[in-house]
């Protein structure tokens, strides 16, 4: 018997609400945008985590600008380290942010070894991070955490949303609730999806447009914060009822 | 998985296996650790005890197996005895793989091929073996 999945239930049993931000296809902005999130919700006073599950590409650490990548502290477990106020973790404080050439099985393990390990202590909202596409890490999240409650993103491009139309498919069939999609990186020439995501038979949750000066805020929180990005990220906060709103 | 998580969730299972079955008595724990996580005994040990304090788990006999981590290159079929790559690794390294076992593979190579691309065949982590019920 593996001793870690009744740990992994303490370790998450005082979290109010946890948010996989997972998409079916890379690069379309899944780690600046649960980076994103947490910052908003953290900035609206909520106690908030931010756990980055892609093993292969961890990047949410450059995204916060996190420079110390030093073994975080143990106390009965690991206390994740606070970049600003949020509780920040991921496998790069042990990869020395090298490359984890892991296959399915051992990425299974890190994550259950990863959900272990970590108290996370009382949270609001924890992010998750998660890699594209439908392997390890979506179906591991989906049978460890109870309630997640995924959000998908995509870009107006048919190449992405044939791939997220396969994970909404997935987590529909597995009867996992989402909240719905979040159109990233739109432009003026990008063809209408709203009403492909209707039919996939959830929510567009709103459109975040391309914003050509994000990258230069890129490892500084303040400056995501303020950016346009975060404006429009802002306003999709209201349309979630239990994302923390301005109000 | 750090030596209290891992005491926390062997108590935990092992309670939760008796309490399935309507034992009256958690009699023995009988436990497997794999070398590669690099489990320090006495804290373990430790943290086991105290873990199971005030729980059914209190009077348990523990018994604890080690078990040697033996890999296996999946590019050119040598296998190996991890000790034998530990004289490599830094402490920074073998700390991570106490931390992560599979992040093994970020660090240790096939002595034959160098490939970082190999099975952990055996003794990963710390395992649950069995208990011994009274009902």
């Amino acid at each position: 018997m593996d001793p870690r999945i009744e740990v992994i239930g303490k370790r998450l049993r005082n979290i109010d609400t946890l948010v996989p931000v997972a998409s079916g296809k890379g690069g379309v902005g899944k780690s600046l945008i649960a980076s994103t999130m947490a910052l908003i919700a953290s900035e609206r006073g909520k106690d908030v985590g931010l756990l980055d599950l892609d093993l292969h590409g961890p990047s949410s650490h450059v995204i916060l600008g996190t420079e110390d990548l030093d073994f975080p502290e143990e106390d009965k477990g690991v206390v994740p380290p606070k970049v600003g106020d949020i509780k920040f973790m991921s496998t790069v404080y042990y990869s020395q942010d090298g490359p984890s050439p892991l296959r399915g099985s051992d990425i299974s393990d890190s994550i259950k070894e990863l959900l272990s390990i970590t108290r996370w202590r009382d949270l609001d909202y924890l992010f998750v991070d998660m890699p594209p596409g439908v392997g390890n890490e979506v179906l591991d999240t989906i049978n460890l955490v109870k309630d997640p409650r995924f959000m998908v993103i995509t870009t107006p491009s048919d190449v992405a949303l044939r791939t997220v139309e396969k994970l909404v498919s997935m987590l529909k069939e597995l009867d996992v609730p989402i909240s719905g999609v979040i159109e990233n990186m739109r432009n003026e020439n990008s063809p209408d999806i709203e009403e492909k995501v209707r039919k996939m038979g959830t929510n567009h949750l709103g459109t975040v447009w391309f914003d050509d000066e994000i990258e230069q805020a890129i490892g500084e929180p303040e400056k995501v914060l303020k950016s346009d990005f975060s404006k429009d990220l802002r306003e999709i906060f209201e349309n979630v009822d239990y994302l923390p709103s301005s109000k | 998985m750090h030596e209290w998580s891992l005491a926390e969730g062997v108590i935990s299972t092992a309670i939760s296996v008796a309490e399935e079955n309507d034992a009256e008595e958690l009699v023995q724990i009988n436990i497997k650790i794999g070398k590669l996580q690099q489990v320090d005994r006495e804290i373990f040990e430790t943290a086991l005890e105290e873990t199971a304090e005030d729980t059914m788990a209190e009077d348990s006999e523990i018994n604890m197996e080690e078990a040697e981590a033996i890999l296996e290159c999946r590019s050119c079929g040598e296998k190996w005895n991890y000790q034998d790559s530990k004289k490599e690794l830094s402490e920074e390294e073998e700390e991570s793989i106490h931390f992560l076992p599979d992040f093994a593979h970020n660090f240790v190579r096939c002595p034959s091929c160098e490939s970082p691309d190999f099975e952990i065949l055996e003794g990963r982590g710390v395992w649950l073996d069995s208990v011994e019920l009274e009902r």
